[in-house]
């Protein structure tokens, strides 16, 4: 009977989250058609491989729970829990550092059933905890919130940075940043600190691990090492540039078919796109992105509370850089880091944690000012 | 500046307004981003897209990795220790394989491919681009090689490549030292450089090859190769980046003095070390049993690998570096040290030995060797009959303080910071150590025996040995250290390193080391070892160790009482010329009697091992000193 009573309770929440979603259609419709997207290129750089293409669209279909779910909490309880939840996620972050020590890359937990990286955790709770935190003080901020703000940021960013995942670590920062600069922070303090961190950058280098540096060095000159970082660049241009204006056609594109992209189903995918659908491709694929960013903008801007204004504002912006650094890495423009394209590269990790985001997003939507439920 | 006041109502208004302009701001930045990454993907796609074009149309030619050739490591006489052997090795690029598991099946039937290869294959597939050749199998016979010839048009994706293999043509002399290559795993590849490492399938593993990996790998080259559409090439095109080898090491060991010394053992279980204390310079360096390294290059098997974990005597257990023996009575010339630079002795002050010695008001026994005692004993007699009470009262009245801060001059509780890993860094028994093991406080009774080598103290046979190093060269420290020169080119000669000191002399009072010195003279004239310096040209100083492998009071030692063979740890240590050292040896067995009837006696072949060389080197021993010596030159 009490079994009985529990699915009844089950089936009775299940048919309210069918009823009432509490998701934002446009947004929901545009995550989809880049999904599909995603795995239709996937399919191609796979080389039409059905398994690896099913595997992602499982990952896909438990992150799309995933969000439904995490879009069911509503933003205050978000609210509540978010000191607690960053500081298990820099806790975890420790963790990893100590436990992995003396390996080469120490990203990874390893909790038996799953492993994941608590990094990717970071992506969600380090906007949550800006915003949270900016939320509690006059806005707009001032030297001393500013830098408690900063502390907030500097410390995961290390922690990610030594592992290293450079790539990673820079996300985080970014949408730790986006939240303060939504918040209202001066223009002539934002120019200050735009001062103060290119007069760092010589510092920075010095911190950077040798392969990192090499990657930069690379940039400049990537027929200097053909073999190593340079062989990702030059392959990923050639195959950009040879998809020319209407792309060679799905499945037709040779860079990755004759193994000459690397990695051409991950961070490189969006070069095997490029490829095969030329600039008019990669033009409508851009145009997806800046309409989801506008719509999560959008639904910053109808956000009720600080909190969630600023949390939804600083998520958008940070999907940005995702597509910012992974376009600009492909194109030459920027160093080899590993930031994947989002929803479209294959990987579980970051399509997960992607969605959750988006739930959190689609929760703030549900409770924003005219039509709170 | 202060943070503004806060005025709810307007502000949040303001706030809102503030929000949507910056949300506005961040929108337009956005779009301009987007637009100027469209701008780059027009100007590659449209305005260089004849380059691509082309460039992508001639896309047929591959960037090949060559391997340079590892250096080769010598001996300081230029005895080759280490040598690379041109070898052929399968490849397999998995990107270009249909259907892998049925490949290998396929394979298997033509060269023998065993489960631990396909193990170690699918480990390092996980870890490498698709892309990329991962090794199969090493070192293929002819036969195989022939046989996969003829088929190989069944096997795209799989290649033969020559490469160079390791080889140790003294085997097991230098296991330990010299230490081994093996095939990159997966764990290497995560520190090692993907482009440097792009066509090597080896990397140090152990001992000089790992340490000194830098040195040795060299630097990766290239050549481009021209493939038709299945990658298989065609030809090599001419421009091509040469590899550079990398470095010869000249190592400071001696292979003679080394193979001596192995035989000395006659078998048993141990070490033995003999390091130059003018240099820090290890001439022998030996951890018995040892196993052939050649088993690990091209990967050991999996039965080869148990039985040597399952061996009783640990053959890959580095002594060394890593054993850890109760140092017993060696440590006693350095207590005595201790009590004269402290000022807590005169070299002529005497101590009364009755058999048993009682820390005042307490009522355990500490006793002596002989049951009646020594009778009154000055410093060089207490070193000489290895008196327990000279050492109990000297160490009890230094305290555990003074005690341990003075042994630790010597580097006793620390890692010597040879070129080697993996150095373990013993015991020295101090209060911070044992607060920090066990939360517990040094009781007297534990000083006590820390005077004699006993309790908690842990040497490693390195330790000791660098701790005598320093002793014979007057206080001098020197790290001990294995490599003496560098070769970058088969042109440019050796260039020697630099002698280093690794710190200031350890001893203030010169009276205060020459009555250490007259000491462990007498231990080898008179005194525990005597006879040991019989016939032999130098004045020996040295020390003997004997300590109990376990306490009295527990199972092991009643029930093994009745071999007495097995009961202790027996260590000897030695220097000479006593007056001007240029050898300084410690030699550890795991069982033996006593120090001076089991590790003396090896400890003197290993000298009269090195005695020639040392007279090549020093020119032919005049025969006055001979004689000289003998008669016990050193009194002043």
């Amino acid at each position: 009977m009490m079994i009985d009573e529990l699915l009844l309770q089950w089936r009775q929440r299940l048919a309210l989250m069918w009823r009432q979603p509490r998701i934002d259609l446009p947004l929901f419709g545009a995550l989809l058609l880049l999904m599909g997207v995603g795995l239709a290129t996937l399919y191609s750089a796979s080389d039409l491989d059905r398994g690896q293409v099913l595997l992602q669209a499982v990952r896909f279909a438990l992150g799309l729970v995933l969000m439904l779910v995490v879009a069911r909490i509503p933003p205050l309880t978000l609210r509540n829990w978010t000191p607690w939840l960053y500081i298990a996620s820099v806790v975890l972050l420790v963790v990893v550092a100590v436990l992995g020590e003396g390996r080469g890359a120490n990203r990874w937990l390893d909790l038996r059933i799953l492993r994941f990286q608590p990094s990717e955790l970071l992506k969600l709770t380090m906007p949550m905890m800006v915003a949270w935190y900016l939320s509690s003080r006059p806005l707009p901020p001032g030297w001393i919130t500013l830098g408690v703000v900063g502390g907030l940021i500097a410390v995961p960013v290390a922690l990610i940075a030594k592992q290293p995942d450079l790539g990673t670590a820079l996300l985080i920062a970014a949408s730790g940043a986006f939240g303060v600069f939504l918040s209202g922070l001066a223009w002539w303090r934002i120019g200050v600190l735009l001062v103060a961190f290119a007069g760092s950058l010589p510092v920075a280098w010095h911190f950077l691990h040798d392969f990192q540096r090499n990657r930069v060095l690379t940039l400049l000159d990537p027929e200097a090492d053909p073999l190593g970082n340079g062989w990702h660049i030059i392959q990923s241009k050639i195959a950009v540039g040879s998809g020319g204006l209407w792309g060679k056609g799905w499945h037709h594109g040779t860079q990755s078919r004759l193994e000459f992209l690397p990695e051409h189903t991950t961070d490189f995918i969006f070069s095997v796109f490029a490829e095969e659908w030329g600039l008019v491709g990669v033009l409508l694929l851009l145009g997806l992105y800046l309409f989801i960013i506008a719509r999560c903008l959008w639904i910053a801007k109808e956000a009720k509370d600080t909190y969630t204004r600023l949390l939804a504002g600083a998520i958008s912006m940070a999907l940005f850089v995702y597509v910012l650094v992974n376009g600009g890495m492909i194109t030459g423009m920027l160093p080899v880091v590993g930031v994947p394209l989002p929803l479209v590269s294959y990987g579980g990790t970051s399509a997960v944690s992607l969605l959750a985001s988006f739930g959190v997003l689609m929760s703030i939507y549900a409770s924003r000012k005219a039509g709170a439920d | 500046m202060p943070d503004n006041a806060r005025k709810p109502l307007q502000e949040a208004r303001h706030e809102v307004g503030l929000f949507q302009r910056r949300v506005l701001a961040g929108f337009v930045f956005i779009f301009l981003c987007l637009a100027a990454l469209s701008v780059r993907f027009a100007f590659l796609q449209v305005d260089r897209h004849d380059e691509f074009s082309a460039r992508s149309e001639a896309n047929r030619v591959l960037t090949r990795p060559l391997a340079p050739a590892r250096g080769l490591i010598y001996d300081r006489n230029g005895v080759l220790l280490a040598e690379n052997l041109a070898a052929f090795r399968l490849e397999v690029t998995p990107e270009q394989v249909k259907d892998l598991p049925d490949m290998l099946a396929r394979l298997g039937e033509i060269v023998s491919l065993s489960d631990d290869d396909i193990a170690r294959f699918n480990v390092l597939r996980k870890a490498k681009h698709p892309y990329e050749g991962i090794p199969l199998r090493l070192k293929l016979s002819e036969e195989e090689i022939a046989k996969f010839s003829v088929n190989r048009w069944a096997f795209p994706g799989v290649e033969v490549v020559p490469y160079l293999t390791r080889s140790y043509p003294l085997g097991e002399k230098f296991a330990h030292t010299v230490g081994y290559v093996g095939r990159i795993d997966a764990d290497d590849l995560t520190r090692l450089d993907r482009g440097d490492y792009a066509g090597t399938t080896q990397v140090g593993k152990t001992g000089i090859e790992r340490y000194y990996e830098d040195r040795l790998h060299g630097q990766v080259g290239y050549e481009k190769v021209e493939v038709n559409a299945d990658h298989r090439p065609l030809h090599v095109l001419p421009d091509r980046v040469a590899p550079k080898p990398g470095e010869n090491l000249y190592l400071t060991i001696d292979v003679g003095l080394q193979e001596a010394t192995m035989a000395a053992f006659g078998g048993r279980p141990g070490a033995a070390i003999a390091i130059d204390p003018r240099s820090g310079e290890i001439l022998a360096m030996v951890s018995m049993p040892s196993f052939d390294p050649n088993l690990f290059v091209n990967g050991i098997s999996g039965a080869d690998y148990s039985t040597l974990l399952n061996m009783p005597d640990k053959p890959l257990l580095d002594r060394v570096l890593r054993g850890g023996y109760m140092p017993g009575s060696t440590i006693k010339p350095f207590v005595a040290l201790g009590g004269l630079e402290l000022h807590l002795r005169k070299p002529e002050d005497t101590v009364l030995s009755t058999g048993e010695f009682f820390i005042p008001g307490q009522t355990r026994a500490y006793r002596d060797d002989q049951r009646w005692g020594a009778g009154r004993v000055d410093l060089t007699q207490a070193i000489a009959q290895s008196v327990n009470t000279y050492f109990y009262s000297l160490a009890l009245e230094m305290g555990i303080d003074r005690f341990s801060e003075f042994m630790s001059r010597f580097g006793f509780g620390e890692r010597t910071g040879i070129d080697l890993k993996g150095e373990s860094s013993g015991v020295l028994p101090s209060r911070e150590w044992k607060r920090a093991r066990y939360s517990q406080a040094f009781y007297p009774g534990e000083t006590v025996i820390a005077g004699i080598g006993q309790g908690y103290w842990v040497v490693t046979p390195l330790q000791l040995a660098h701790a005598v190093a320093t002793l014979a060269d007057r206080g001098e420290p020197h790290v001990p250290h294995l490599l003496r020169a560098v070769q970058s080119g088969i042109e440019s000669r050796p260039q020697s390193l630099p002698i280093q000191s690794s710190g200031p002399n350890v001893i203030r009072h010169r009276g205060n080391w020459l009555a250490v010195q007259q000491g462990m003279i007498e231990v080898v004239r008179k005194g525990t070892a005597h006879g040991l310096n019989d016939d032999f040209p130098y004045v020996i100083a040295g020390k003997t160790g004997t300590a109990e492998r376990y306490s009295r009071t527990t199972e092991e030692w009643t029930s093994i009482s009745a071999s007495p063979i097995e009961r202790h740890q027996v260590l000897f240590e030695a220097f000479t010329p006593a007056d001007d050292a240029r050898i300084a040896v410690v030699v550890a067995l795991e069982a033996g009697r006593s120090g001076a009837s089991d590790a003396a006696p090896i400890a003197r072949k290993i000298l009269e091992a090195w005695l020639p060389g040392d007279q090549e080197r020093q020119g032919i021993v005049d025969a006055h000193m001979k004689v000289a010596d003998a008669a016990g030159g050193v009194q002043r």
